[in-house]
């Protein structure tokens, strides 16, 4: 009787003794190493076919839009007129160019209709579309209307409207990059949502304190000194959950923009802070935030790619649930 | 515009479904038995005349012409125009300790399997395809519509097989159609009609996973101890597949993933976590106006 040898490194093609050796901060949450078979190293699963810079892009400008209609609501509705209107153009600026990147990543932009052609709450995108659709028109009547002082009250409502449709665009990009296969998406969809809202805001309090004097851009300083903090937070528990998988997030190239982004954000909130009565120190701060968004949403795009690229962040804990759940 | 699922439900293409199968989950109220593919990879012989006939049946482009020197695979992997991909793995095989073999039977043992679209009973791609151009038809099976892909590449994300995927001619996404057209006319898909091992076995759903049952049972009893079915089971991470395997080493071997779970189980909790996040931006949102300006 013979058997096929089970459990040598040798054994089959592709089988990679690697997988889960960095050390990470807290001992307690590493996972034993572990070997892994895979079939000649080849992903499990496809890469997303999501271009950079189009898709990343969007996360970071959607984000910048959603935020800044939250933020010109509320800085119409306490009085601070110069910024609301710098966010009510930001907001148009942003979703507009969004608007342009996703249908140039589409792969038949000329069918980008077709987004509208039904509506499925199991599709993030499909949501996201008809969210799209709602809120573009209104940011743009808000920001028009604003500029021009045509329909001044149409326009109050449009800023309203368009500041309770933001935090939907500003977040529904989480569900959106989370409801796929791939792990270092997937695996972090509880804290993605957060991570975004709160990169969303900084971009969007950073856009009105690299435009505005400090006296007129208080609520952005407000946001700027909530978000930063809810944002590095999120990160924190967003890698923890991670687990092996946050490899990609700490290491290479996505590893390096999450890192600049960090600093950045810390430094746009100290400078948000202390720079209340600096002009110049407020507006560098209101560019490390802005910069500082870009870079978290270029590094998770990224490291999630890097996890869907190397079969090791889809096999090993799928393959540590099946032992554990005693199939075989 | 439709307020509809294109033939799914509202949230995922198959939570819970009562026994129901996935075409009447669908709405087809009357309609053909489920069927799909039980692919016997023990007696798979590597021909590839699956791969070739898939590609003649359905019109498939040219995927690459190179050598890999992964085995005889030089297919690589499923993609937009490859609807079938025969994997080859060349195994050492040594005599167990305890049991002294004969020679003959060490050395290298070939693993080759014909791997294709899974046809989840939940599927990802399904639920993530936000034009309705990818639907589920009458037989359970998963199709793209051409004319309504306008190749957002959302599915190719969302499945965790890796099987559908974008193709760079057209840009939009294609895979297996389990010869939908085929089935429409009474014929069996091109591969299964190709196969001379029967390696590919097409039929009704259930009379596949009965007769897989038998042979996994047989192989088993005849010392393959790792003889295993793959997706056969309702109650798995994707509902069972439309298409199931039976393999002689763990799935990863072959390059499929050991345990998957269809995305969209978990899209409840993701919305939650994003209606939270949202809420709690728009609780700033309010606390900013609040603040009066002063000065």
């Amino acid at each position: 009787m013979t058997q096929v040898e089970n459990g040598q490194p040798d054994r089959a093609p592709g089988r990679e003794g690697r997988g889960g050796r960095r050390r990470r901060r807290d001992d307690a949450l590493m996972v034993p190493d572990a070997e892994f078979t895979s079939y000649y190293g080849r992903p499990v699963i496809k890469e997303p076919a999501w271009g950079v810079p189009d898709v990343p892009g969007y996360l970071f400008l959607g984000g910048l839009a959603g935020a800044s209609s939250v933020l010109a609501a509320g800085a119409q509705v306490s009085g601070y007129g110069e910024l609301a209107r710098v966010a009510k153009v930001g907001a148009l600026g942003a979703i507009s160019l969004s608007a342009v990147a996703l249908v140039h990543d589409l792969g038949r932009p000329e069918r980008f209709v077709n987004m509208l052609r039904v509506f499925k709450p199991s599709s993030p995108m499909s949501v996201g579309s008809w969210l799209l659709a709602a809120y573009g028109p209104v940011a743009g009547a808000a920001a028009v209307s604003d500029l021009t002082g045509i329909l001044p009250a149409a326009g109050t409502a449009a800023t309203l409207g368009a500041g309770l449709l933001g935090p939907g665009i500003a977040t529904y990009t989480a569900a959106l990059i989370c409801d796929t296969a791939v792990p270092g998406w997937h695996e972090a969809h509880r804290e993605m949502p957060y991570l975004f809202a709160g990169s969303a805001s900084c971009a969007a309090a950073g856009l009105g304190l690299l435009t505005l004097p400090p006296a007129a851009a208080r609520p952005a300083r407000t946001l700027a000194t909530l978000a930063a903090p809810a944002e590095l937070v999120a990160k924190r528990l967003l890698l923890r959950r991670l687990g092996d998988i946050a490899e990609p997030y700490e290491t290479g190239r996505p590893g390096r923009l999450l890192r600049a982004a960090e600093l950045l954000t810390v430094g746009g909130l100290a400078g948000a802070v202390l720079g209340r009565r600096n002009r110049a120190v407020s507006a560098l701060a209101g560019a490390s935030l802005l910069a500082a968004s870009a870079l978290t949403r270029f590094g998770v795009f990224e490291a999630g790619l890097a996890t869907a690229r190397d079969p090791k962040y889809t096999i090993i804990p799928q393959r540590r649930r099946r032992d554990r759940r005693g199939m075989n | 515009m439709s307020v509809s699922t294109s033939r799914g439900a509202p949230f995922a293409s198959g939570p819970a479904d009562g026994g129901l199968d996935p075409a009447a989950r669908s709405g087809y109220a009357d309609h053909p038995p489920r069927v799909g593919f039980f692919t016997d990879t023990s007696v798979c012989i590597g021909c590839k005349a699956c791969e070739v006939a898939c590609k003649e049946w359905n019109a498939v482009p040219e995927d690459g012409l190179e050598l890999t020197g992964m085995s005889y695979d030089n297919t690589v992997g499923l993609g937009a125009s490859t609807w079938r991909h025969v994997a080859f793995i060349e195994q050492p095989v040594v005599a167990a300790a305890s049991t002294p073999a004969p020679a003959a039977a060490e050395g290298v043992r070939w693993l080759m399997a014909s791997d294709v679209c899974k046809h989840c009973t939940e599927s990802a791609c399904l639920d993530v395809c936000p034009t309705g151009a990818l639907f589920r038809t009458e037989f359970g099976t998963v199709v793209v519509q051409d004319d309504v892909c306008n190749g957002c590449g959302y599915c190719v994300g969302a499945c965790p097989f890796g099987v559908i995927a974008r193709r760079e001619e057209d840009g939009q996404a294609h895979k297996c159609t389990l010869c939908y057209d085929r089935l429409g006319a009474g014929m069996e898909p091109a591969c299964a009609k190709a196969c001379p091992t029967e390696s590919i076995q097409f039929g009704p759903l259930d009379e596949l996973r009965e007769r897989a049952a038998l042979r996994v049972a047989d192989l088993r009893a005849g010392g393959q101890a790792q003889a295993q079915l793959y997706l056969d089971d309702p109650d798995d991470g994707i509902g069972g597949g439309g298409a199931f395997f039976l393999l002689l080493d763990e799935p990863e071997v072959y390059g499929l993933p050991p345990d998957p779970v269809v995305t969209t189980r978990d899209l409840p909790n993701i919305w939650k976590h994003v209606g939270l996040a949202a809420a709690g931006l728009a609780a700033t949102g309010i606390a900013l106006g609040l603040g009066r300006r002063s000065g």
